[in-house]
């Protein structure tokens, strides 16, 4: 609050409601407004967030506790657990690795075609889930390019879990990679060239110096992109089979559910991806505050 | 070596260029581009003729109008909230503050097809919120457009709030010397920087709004011509063995995609540069 100088911290004092009368800073808003605003805002967030994600814990234990129970621990939401963790845990290395190496190439050297690449990671963000599972279909589907051959050799990718792994790498493609490229560009190059002097090789390099200078960011991505990964229902509803206790993911089970009527069931097992969400923001917020003051160490470093 | 000698700009001292940038192309290549390209491919196997056919009949039109035209207005509400929301966090100070602050993200955490049940639920005929409504919320295009506000919600907040967040005081307390009344300074000063970042947001939201599927789906109640959007449609024309139509309509949609990415870098761009003039 360096902009109110003369009339001394007066905007705190009349948002406590201390001070009796008090001169408004010229760069603050009426209280009115303030007030207003603060309920729009507010208002609007309670009627698109806070209600939708309330709605989800109260139907699901509407019915009780045991037909929660019931719910979750049946086999087929058992299994669509299963092939969730699975596709997260397969998708998500892969994409971890893809990322750390594009960002070293992006963020430590200059090279033509830069801008290109950058836009081509962000591409799966601009497509939608529905055309990422399409693309599979046309590339191994029974009619696509390569159909025939994996029929040859009894081989399923599409309505199988090979091709809800591909449709789930595809869509959480970008969010390792975004998450790194500019800490590692802001970082600059100065500590690997100093670890290199010193005679490390190049994965003693990684391993000790870069990794561990963008560690957070890098779980920041890991975060981000496993909760996609276990939550995506377009990409993998085209090339599931919707068999169930199969191909059915935890997304796909809530929709064979809810469409039979079973509204309690179906939000039971919505409920576990809704606390999954919630652990995945407070995830995100404590290490959003870790990244914060690293960017502020490193800035300091460099002045 | 190959990449090394062709691209790099610069000689580095740094080792791993060929290894990163040739698994990164390498990856990109199998995982996208190919996948991608199998669309246009397949495209072209139509004549221009059976391409139009696919893409223009009477119900894939209206599909159109109800994508484009709820995500547009879904990404107009957004605008409108999302900056009164950056605001609001930015500058004022209130009860759970970071708590809020934090929830903002949760249409991207939480799963579309959570999302979908859960709007369905509150504006069903006897859902909390629908209830009280005169009029039918889910199952209308009514219902597409909320689904769409709801995952549109955080894109126009986190591309505004770090934009008002570094808008120099000064610039504000000069307006307010020179005579300004709080309005004058908001809209001849603060809104102008702001704008870019605006326009980003709002750019970002519409787009996401065009291909989303699962928070809509469940809510639309995917009445042909109606409520029917054109994710819809191409899974239904999937499920009726109809690859080329699917793939001409996703065709469509892609060019359209495309066209608003390259917009959205053009806007970043124009916002970077704002922003370095007026820092």
């Amino acid at each position: 609050m360096n902009t109110a100088a003369l009339p001394a911290k007066a905007p705190r004092a009349v948002a406590a409601g201390t001070a009796p009368r008090r001169i408004r800073a010229a760069t603050a808003e009426a209280p009115w407004v303030r007030m207003l605003l603060i309920g729009l805002a507010l208002g609007f967030m309670t009627l698109f967030l806070f209600v939708p994600l309330v709605t989800v814990f109260y139907e699901a234990f509407k019915k009780g506790w045991d037909v929660y129970v019931a719910a979750v621990s049946e086999p087929d939401a058992l299994s669509a657990i299963k092939l969730t963790l699975i596709a997260a845990v397969i998708s998500v290395p892969l994409n971890l690795v893809f990322g750390v190496a594009a960002a070293w190439a992006i963020a430590k050297f200059e090279f033509h075609g830069k801008n290109l690449l950058l836009t081509l990671i962000d591409l799966p963000f601009s497509v939608s889930p529905v055309i990422a599972g399409l693309i599979y279909v046309l590339v191994f589907g029974l009619q696509g390019w390569f159909g025939s051959w994996f029929i040859d050799h009894d081989l399923k990718i599409i309505f199988a879990v090979p091709g809800i792994v591909l449709a789930t790498t595809f869509v959480t493609f970008p969010f390792v990679a975004r998450e790194l490229i500019p800490l590692m560009q802001a970082q600059g190059i100065e500590q690997e060239e100093a670890a290199r002097v010193l005679g490390a090789d190049g994965w003693q390099m990684l391993w000790r110096v870069t990794l561990p200078n963008v560690q957070w960011a890098l779980l920041y991505g890991v975060i981000l992109c496993n909760a996609r990964a276990m939550g995506e229902f377009g990409a993998v509803s085209v090339v599931s089979g919707h068999i169930r206790g199969q191909t059915n993911t935890l997304p796909l089970h809530i929709e064979i559910i809810y469409n039979e009527y079973q509204f309690a069931a179906a939000f039971a097992v919505a409920s576990l991806l809704a606390l999954l969400a919630l652990v995945t923001l407070v995830l995100k917020y404590l290490v959003e505050q870790r990244v914060k003051t690293q960017l502020r160490c490193d800035g300091d470093r460099s002045e | 070596m190959f990449l090394h000698k062709t691209l790099l700009k610069r000689h580095s001292v740094l080792p791993g260029f060929d290894l990163a940038l040739g698994f990164a192309l390498l990856y990109i290549s199998l995982i996208v581009l190919i996948p991608l390209s199998a669309v246009f491919l397949k495209t072209f196997t139509l004549t221009w003729q059976q391409f139009l056919d696919a893409t223009t009949t009477p119900r894939v039109m209206a599909s159109y109008r109800l994508t484009f035209g709820a995500s547009f207005l879904a990404a107009l509400l957004n605008a409108v909230f999302g900056f009164i929301v950056a605001w609001v966090l930015v500058r004022y100070t209130f009860p759970f503050k970071r708590v809020i602050d934090a929830l903002v993200d949760l249409p991207f955490a939480l799963p579309t097809a959570v999302a979908g049940i859960a709007l369905t639920a509150i504006y069903a005929h006897n859902g909390v919120l629908g209830q009280w409504l005169p009029f039918k919320v889910s199952f209308t295009p009514l219902g597409v457009w909320v689904a769409l506000v709801f995952i549109g919600l955080p894109f126009v907040v986190r591309t505004v709030q770090p934009v008002l967040e570094d808008v120099n005081r000064e610039l504000e307390e000069a307006a307010a010397t020179l005579g300004a009344n709080r309005w004058q300074t908001f809209g001849k000063v603060i809104f102008p920087i702001v704008m870019p970042a605006l326009l980003t947001g709002f750019a970002l939201a519409f787009a996401r709004a065009l291909g989303e599927y699962g928070s809509v789906i469940f809510i639309a109640g995917n009445m042909p011509m109606v409520s029917e959007i054109t994710p819809l449609l191409i899974i239904t024309r999937l499920e009726q063995y109809d690859y080329a139509g699917a793939t001409a309509i996703a065709v469509v949609m892609l060019v359209a995609s495309f066209a608003l990415l390259l917009l959205i870098n053009l806007l970043q761009s124009w916002a970077r540069k704002r922003q370095g003039g007026l820092a």
